[in-house]
């Protein structure tokens, strides 16, 4: 047989079952689309055909039954079911396993179909005596169609048997039209193409930077020209290279109808921005995770029909996939309008599993709480189910969008549902970054995490820094921008500042928080060809690989996060996200935390973390205004609500002093609105292991620590304004 | 009698072997970029044809006394299941063939580190050749967590 035509037919087969697949979904929710019925009925009547010139007479005889069930269904002699929609679709299942059967062993497989071939025999009314004695057991087909959308529950106790969705790795086809515009390219042939343009871009460096020394216009042309050509030819590689997320997606239907079933839930999925564009090596990573996700979703978050109309949502859930490029990065978010996450359940779970000590748990935002689904070994499903609830869940999620240099945040609203957003590159090869030198050693920063450049002068180099308990800080229009600098953080010693005494801070964020990095010196923005580091350097959280630069020499790509929490400028959730449990979790240790030390009334001595200080101000107490219940001072064109800290704590009054002194305020920002905390004195800054502890409860208070040898209560910033008015704080 | 191919160096003086067949290539002192925070042993990354290797101080990794001699080192770019990795080495020797009957396993006596790495002993006219396992050169401890 010509090996040729049967691989071009697996191809094609493939293909058509993919679209099987969401046609029948689709089929199901409105059982009178004619049109899909009479797509999916060629599909079928197109596979016979072939199989049958091919001589696979196993698959024949299956699509032969499926094919006469179709064919009432197109005529309307029958109308379409619940039933017969998942005898069909396990019908599509054991094609789809046969192909796979025959593209790795060249036969159909010794499979039994009888009953299968029996029970599509008998949907459509004919039931032979070979396939009713088989079946004796099986309830008859409803006479009546059931409600369509509504699948009932009732499937799972079918006997046919249940193909496993094992696929024996078809090969990967693009579910595009074929036009007679476009050619199938084996995607190695890409691959190796995107090796060779990354190896071009690396020369195309080199000879510019050779071009800067060399003095012949002649020269310049050319290598001018070698610059633009090399730059449209790896776009448009990378191009090919491109699918739409929606070829991830398209599986989803089926596994949320299914999963649906299983678990006796409905669930209608939406999608939005299925032709957002990726690099298939991200197509491929992100394949699992998302699938993981989804089913995730269905598993735990969405409750069964009567939990969700008792609490007064609709019986069917909804689950949301959304895609869209944003800066540079895609942006997936999977959410559904379930139950939530409980945060005191995932506590309760995360201290029984030992994950995390009680105490730490204690004092946890309820944020931080839901971060824990991420930790390893963690499952909140009540008991294993075939789905999910293994406790090899969201880590894996996790660990997996991590490797490719994406982020996940998952946000829960208890009762109303969880959203999972995904953040990740575009491409994993090619990355535009920053080239900066510490100590003649020049390092790159991937341009995603980069803000802004600020370079000070030599003569105002020394007065910009200020100190803060001996960490640096600048004031960056005014507000405070803790500094890193790079050389002590990679331990490299020397100056802090470059040989010319001039400042160089890049300004750069990390997990939602930005903090400058001093270096020797900012040259070019580059492309480079990121290059993974060896095994024996994998365990360097600082470094996100390496690249080539034009001279040829080797540079380290610095991983900002890495060295963000290498100079605790994020917080130990963080941390904990990256480095897994067993190192922060490890007893004894606790977090080094920056803390805004305040007077609160005569004598309170309070701490606020220095995360949630936007800006400290000193107002005019003339400035204090009425608007309805609340003080408000006017603070950069906007209104400032002051709120007392004193008055809600209870700390006994200060003794009134001068009336022109002006107000203490502490200002906090969360989405965009500030409120201002009016303190009695803003006594210092420092950073301490703290170590909370909470000798008694009180309204405004997380607990009390040791700062500096002494008692310090610490502010619970979102409860004292909470406290003060709801609506002001931004939940 | 069985024999293998042996690539030999020298560090402080005395000498070791590591399998050929492991041997990619020897080059010379290459345009070393140092790693920051890595572990000692690690000298830096070389630039192997576009590809982007680590270079392994042997004496660091052997405990041996630092290079003092003006000599650049050489690399000894050996394959290993997880990709090529180079060793720095004082001077590379001759390709030798050694038979079985002049190999000994190392004596209990050699500390740790050494210990892991060294497969054995050729007991050689006039000297003493260890045999290095080229895929112990990264202690375990010391790769990613």
């Amino acid at each position: 047989m010509d090996d040729d035509i049967v691989k071009e037919v697996l191809v094609e087969s493939h293909e058509n079952l993919d679209q099987l697949d969401r046609d029948f979904v689709a089929l199901e929710a409105d059982p009178t689309a004619r049109g899909q019925i009479a797509g999916i009925f060629r599909t079928i009547h197109t596979i016979k055909g072939t199989s049958g010139f091919l001589g696979f007479s196993g698959l024949e005889s299956l699509t032969h039954v499926a094919e006469n069930l179709l064919s009432q269904l197109r005529e309307g002699t029958r109308l379409l079911d619940a039933d017969i929609v998942t005898a069909l679709l396990q019908t599509v299942d054991a094609v789809r396993e046969m192909l796979a059967s025959i593209e790795a062993t060249g036969t159909d497989g010794q499979r039994d179909d009888s009953a299968l071939i029996a029970r599509l025999a008998r949907l459509q009314g004919k039931g032979d005596d070979h396939a009713a004695h088989k079946q004796a057991s099986h309830r008859p087909a409803p006479a009546v169609p059931a409600p369509a959308p509504a699948p009932a529950a009732a499937h799972v106790a079918s006997p046919a048997p249940m193909p496993k969705s094992k696929e024996l790795a078809p090969p990967e086809v693009t579910a595009t039209a074929v036009s007679d515009t476009s050619v199938r390219v084996d995607v190695g042939l890409l691959d190796r193409l995107m090796n060779l343009v990354g190896e071009l871009v690396l020369a195309r460096n080199q000879i510019l930077q050779f071009g800067s020394t060399v003095k012949d216009g002649a020269f310049h042309g050319t290598s001018q020209r070698l610059n633009l050509l090399t730059t449209e030819l790896q776009e448009g590689v990378m191009k090919t290279r491109m699918q739409p997320i929606g070829n991830v997606w398209s599986k989803f239907p089926r596994v949320v109808r299914d999963l649906a079933v299983t678990c006796g839930k409905q669930v209608r999925i939406e999608m939005e921005g299925e032709d957002t564009e990726l690099d298939r090596t991200i197509i491929e990573a992100i394949k699992d995770p998302l699938t993981h996700a989804v089913r995730n979703s269905i598993d735990h978050g969405i409750e069964r029909p009567e939990v969700r109309v008792a609490a007064g949502k609709p019986a069917q859930g909804r689950l949301f996939l959304r895609a869209f490029h944003e800066g540079g990065q895609v942006n997936i978010e999977i959410s559904d309008d379930g139950g939530g996450i409980d945060p005191i359940k995932v506590r309760d779970r995360a201290v029984a599993r030992g994950l995390v000590p009680a105490d730490r748990a204690q004092r946890m935002s309820e944020r931080e709480l839901v971060s824990l689904v991420f930790l390893p070994g963690f499952s909140t499903a009540e008991k294993v189910t075939n789905v999910s609830g293994r406790g090899v869940g969201m880590d894996v999620v996790k660990t997996n969008i991590e490797r490719i240099g994406g982020t996940v945040e998952l946000t829960s609203r208890h009762g109303f549902g969880t959203s999972l957003r995904v953040k990740i590159p575009l491409t994993l090869a090619i990355i535009p970054a920053l080239v900066v030198t510490t100590r003649s050693e020049r390092y790159a920063i991937p341009q995603v995490n980069l803000l802004e450049l600020v370079r000070i002068e030599p003569k105002a180099a020394a007065r910009a820094v200020e100190s803060i308990h001996g960490v640096p800080v600048f004031r960056l229009r005014g507000n405070l921008l803790p500094l890193v600098y790079l050389g002590a953080a990679l331990e490299l010693g020397g100056p802090g500042t470059a040989p010319d005494g001039s400042l160089c801070i890049v300004v750069l964020s990390a997990d939602d928080r930005t903090f400058g990095l001093v270096v020797d010196g900012v040259h070019d923005t580059e492309e480079i060809v990121v290059k993974p580091l060896g095994k024996e350097l994998k365990g360097l959280t600082a470094f996100a690989g390496a690249t080539i630069m034009g001279d040829g020499k080797v540079a380290l790509i610095l991983d900002v996060l890495g060295i963000a929490q290498r100079a605790n400028v994020v917080s130990s959730s963080k941390d904990r996200k990256r480095e897994g449990a067993d190192t922060d979790l490890a007893p004894g240790t606790e977090d080094k935390q920056a803390l805004l030390l305040v007077r609160v009334g005569a004598d309170m001595r309070m701490a606020i973390p220095l995360a949630m200080v936007a800006r400290l101000e000193e107002l005019p107490r003339r400035g204090v205004e009425r608007a309805g219940r609340h003080q408000v001072v006017q603070y950069r064109e906007q209104l400032l609500p002051l709120v007392d800290v004193a008055t809600v704590v209870g700390a006994s009054a200060a003794v009134q002093g001068d009336a022109d002194a002006p107000l203490q305020v502490v200002v906090h920002a969360r989405n965009g609105r500030r409120v201002g905390l009016v303190v009695e004195q803003i006594v210092d800054i420092v950073e301490d292991f703290v170590r909370i502890e909470r000798p008694f409860a009180q309204r405004g208070i997380v607990g009390a620590t040791v700062v500096e040898g002494r008692v310090t209560n610490l502010l619970d910033v979102e409860g004292v304004i909470d406290a003060c008015d709801p609506s002001l704080s931004a939940a | 009698m069985a024999t293998r191919q042996l690539c030999t160096f020298q560090l402080a003086g005395a000498s070791f072997g590591v399998d050929v067949t492991h041997v990619q290539e020897v080059i010379r002192e290459q345009e070393m970029t140092r790693v920051p925070l890595a572990p000692p042993m690690i000298y830096g990354l070389i630039n192997l044809r576009g590809q982007i290797v680590s270079a392994i101080d042997m004496r660091t990794r052997l405990g041996l006394p630092p290079r003092t001699s003006e000599t650049p080192p050489m690399n000894v770019v050996v394959r290993t299941d997880e990709g090529a990795m180079s060793l720095l080495v004082d001077q590379i020797g001759d390709v030798i063939e050694v038979g079985d009957e002049a190999f000994e396993r190392p004596p209990e006596t050699l500390d740790v580190a050494t210990k892991d790495l060294v497969q054995g002993v050729y007991k050689l006219e006039g000297h003493l050749l260890l045999l290095l396992d080229t895929a112990r050169v990264v202690p375990t401890t010391e790769r990613a967590s």
